[in-house]
């Protein structure tokens, strides 16, 4: 078959819709948002019937796709890291419950931070939920593996939790596919009790959950992604996770001999496979992305049978994403060494596209905020994060997905007035909602600015659920009429906009400012699609 | 054979189209490929690269290993100077010379034009100077590709061949346009 040239998120997109998934399952984040895109736009998935909405968070996505499983179907998930905390009582759960349909669970780590708040590593989900975890090295690699993924999701009745990073996520390459698998059809579960975790349910459930747990690590579908490959001699062992590996390689290809290599590449591991490794070396160099995960696991509370190296000694740093460079050195091996940056080379950090709405509206709220006193702006995660940069200067906080509404109500029952969120239209229905709730019922005295640009702008400008909803949202919340207020924050609307944010900040109670214009990106794209279309219906 | 490229540029100036262009040759080339680009925050108009290796034989990292590549594609003078720790002792790097200011202590043009001079292999050249001439000022980026095409190890006419697959929906005019641009660049850095 044709090879394709495919991001790591396309290639895990592309394998599913070709292992028969009839429900994809997703809420924008970098370094996943490209696999819903890609299932979004693909014409063998419209023509399959592939359900392919965005959800409002990954909750939600999360309970869907177990819907779906439950309905005996292929589902699968995705998210960036963070979001699997979010998703994470589904997530925990549904290894309980177990699954009908074959679930696979796609969380994309982003060590280095690169777009992120945190660099935690999925993995430890997987072993706290206790399900198998796969972590392809390369692309062709995430393409053959979510057939194996969803097998082993079938066999076991288990979610998967496939783990990807970055580099692979958004890195292309050439992928060959294979045979093309049709979908399941509706079939309940045996056991209908199966997925009713009452206690005396889900307790059975968990002690044969744990039995299972024990089974994975045997079982030739996990194992199986694990290569040994033994060296000439005593000497060093190395462990690579996912695509460590290929930064190991690179530095190696041409003395291989001289290693022990165990790759790494599903989890939970063989003990006898580890150990085949460490009995024939001195020494043993882990290489992981992100936590050192495996490392702790080999060190145990005594760390004192095996020589270990990674990152908890120092010989790899303790945190932020491989290299070819970092593995270098952790080796032993001259590092390659570039010139130096000159000097006059300047940071140049992300900042507001020129035109953007919500630099008019930090330009309205800094001048007001001005008079109201410093430190009481809570935001939150999106684009107008970058309200915390100069020239605005203006964001005190950016926490977690809908933080800004819940912390400036606490700040506000601390005796902090006036207190500000300024939250975006996709993040308010991803998590802001039930915060406003709870400060409609508290009639806290905040005031919510929803900086509206009807669209997750982000991550590229994928469908907002808020769109057109926002005011019955808000007013099915039970904010008051009379303080639920609709800005467009442009230029010549300044003064005005002033006034409107200046009356509600003096307001004791809970009100919401709508901050309402269109992103430009988006306003653009539409544009040329808008033109493009009279194009062609002129030819 | 191996060809180890950092494209640089600012976030929005399109860098990820002179990848898309190289890839595709690439692929015809039935060379083994691997193109790291830089997705969510940075975007914004921050800094952003792409790592793009080229071989013939298997490729491993997806990133470019420090000292290692063999050439520096910029679409910005200052962002170019940014990544010479990737850059090969023998490494050419191929930039264009207009600045694009959005931060405010951006330093002194001539001072970032004197430090690319004085980095070795370069050749900086007005890109979208010679796109405008063309009568096309978007296509600045196909002048870069066109001047770094000699350092990339393909034939120029597979470069030809991508862009006319790169541009075909958006017809003819528009490929023609962005061959000129992609000749064009070729040629000015010939002349040097």
């Amino acid at each position: 078959m044709h090879k394709l040239l495919l991001l790591g998120d396309e290639a895990i997109a592309q394998a599913a819709l070709d292992a028969g998934l009839s429900g994809m399952y997703a809420y924008p984040g970098t370094p996943s948002t490209e696999i819903m895109e890609y299932i979004q736009a693909s014409p063998q998935a419209a023509a399959d019937g592939v359900h392919r909405e965005w959800s409002s968070n990954e909750k939600t996505a999360m309970e869907a796709a177990l819907g779906m499983s439950y309905a005996g179907k292929r589902a699968m998930v995705a998210m960036k890291h963070v979001g699997l905390n979010v998703a994470a009582d589904a997530f925990i759960n549904s290894a309980v419950t177990g699954v009908n349909g074959g679930l696979v669970v796609v969380s994309a780590d982003d060590p280095s931070m690169h777009s992120s708040q945190n660099e935690q590593d999925s993995r430890f989900y997987g072993k706290f939920a206790l399900v198998p975890v796969m972590e392809p090295r390369n692309q062709q690699e995430a393409y053959d593996m979510i057939f194996e993924a969803f097998a082993l999701s079938e066999k076991y009745r288990l979610p998967v939790l496939f783990r990807i990073t970055t580099r692979l996520a958004h890195s292309r390459s050439s992928v060959a596919r294979r045979e093309k698998i049709a979908q399941n059809s509706v079939a309940l579960p045996s056991n209908p009790r199966q997925f009713v975790l009452l206690p005396a349910i889900a307790r059975k459930q968990y002690r044969a959950l744990t039995a299972v747990y024990e089974k994975l690590r045997t079982d030739d579908a996990v194992d199986g992604l694990n290569r040994l490959k033994s060296g000439n001699g005593r000497g060093t062992g190395v462990i690579t996770c996912g695509i460590a590996y290929n930064y190991l390689m690179e530095n190696i290809a041409d003395r291989a001999g001289d290693y022990h290599v165990l790759s790494v590449g599903a989890y939970p591991l063989k003990r006898e496979k580890v150990a085949a490794l460490v009995e024939n070396c001195d020494r043993v160099l882990v290489l992981e992305e992100g936590y050192p995960i495996i490392e702790e696991q080999l060190r145990g509370l005594l760390d004192r049978d095996v020589k270990v190296l990674g990152r908890m000694d120092g010989t790899v740093p303790r945190d932020g994403e491989l290299n070819p460079s970092i593995v270098a050195s952790a080796l032993g091996l001259r590092a390659g060494q570039g010139r130096e940056v000159p000097s006059l080379v300047r940071q140049r950090p992300p900042s507001f596209c020129k035109g953007c709405g919500h630099a008019d509206l930090y330009q309205a709220l800094s001048e007001v905020m001005a008079e109201a006193g410093p430190g009481r702006v809570f935001s939150d995660i999106g684009c107008y994060t970058l309200g915390a940069l100069p020239p605005y200067n203006m964001v005190n906080s950016c926490v977690d997905m809908g933080a800004s509404v819940t912390m400036a109500i606490g700040a506000a029952d601390a005796g902090l007035f006036p207190a500000v969120a300024v939250i975006g239209d996709s993040t308010f229905t991803h998590s802001g909602m039930t915060g406003l709730l709870d400060a409609v019922i508290k009639n806290s005295p905040v005031t919510l600015i929803i900086s509206d640009n009807s669209t997750t702008g982000m991550t590229g400008g994928q469908k907002s659920q808020a769109t057109d909803r926002l005011e019955s949202i808000c007013l099915g919340l039970g904010v008051d009429p009379d303080h639920l207020k609709v800005i467009v924050p442009l230029r010549k609307n300044h003064e005005e906009n002033k006034a409107v944010i200046r009356a509600e900040l003096n307001y004791h109670g809970i009100s919401v400012i709508l901050a309402r214009r269109e992103c430009i990106q988006t306003a653009s794209r539409n544009k040329k699609a808008e033109a493009a279309e009279k194009n062609k219906s002129r030819e | 054979m191996k060809c180890d490229i950092i494209l640089a540029g600012v976030g929005g100036q399109g860098i990820l189209s002179i990848a898309a262009t190289i890839g595709l040759a690439a692929v015809e080339q039935n060379l083994f490929l691997k193109q790291a680009e830089v997705h969510g925050m940075s975007q914004r108009g921050g800094d952003v690269q792409s790592h793009l290796r080229l071989s013939d034989s298997e490729i491993f990292s997806d990133l470019i290993p420090h000292g290692g590549a063999d050439l520096i594609i910029s679409v910005e003078p200052m962002e170019a100077l940014r990544y010479l720790p990737w850059l090969s002792e023998s490494g050419w790097l191929v930039t264009n010379s207009v600045p694009f200011v959005n931060i405010s202590d951006y330093p002194e043009v001539g001072e970032v034009l004197a430090e690319l001079n004085r980095a070795g292999n370069t050749i900086v050249l007005d890109a979208d100077g010679i796109a405008r001439d063309l009568g096309s000022a978007r296509s600045g980026n196909m002048v870069i590709l066109g001047a770094a095409s000699s350092f990339i190890s393909m034939p120029f006419t597979a470069l030809e061949d991508a862009v006319r697959k790169m541009f075909g929906r958006k017809g003819e005019e528009v490929v023609e346009v962005n061959l000129k641009a992609l000749r064009a660049g070729r040629d000015a850095a010939a002349a040097r």
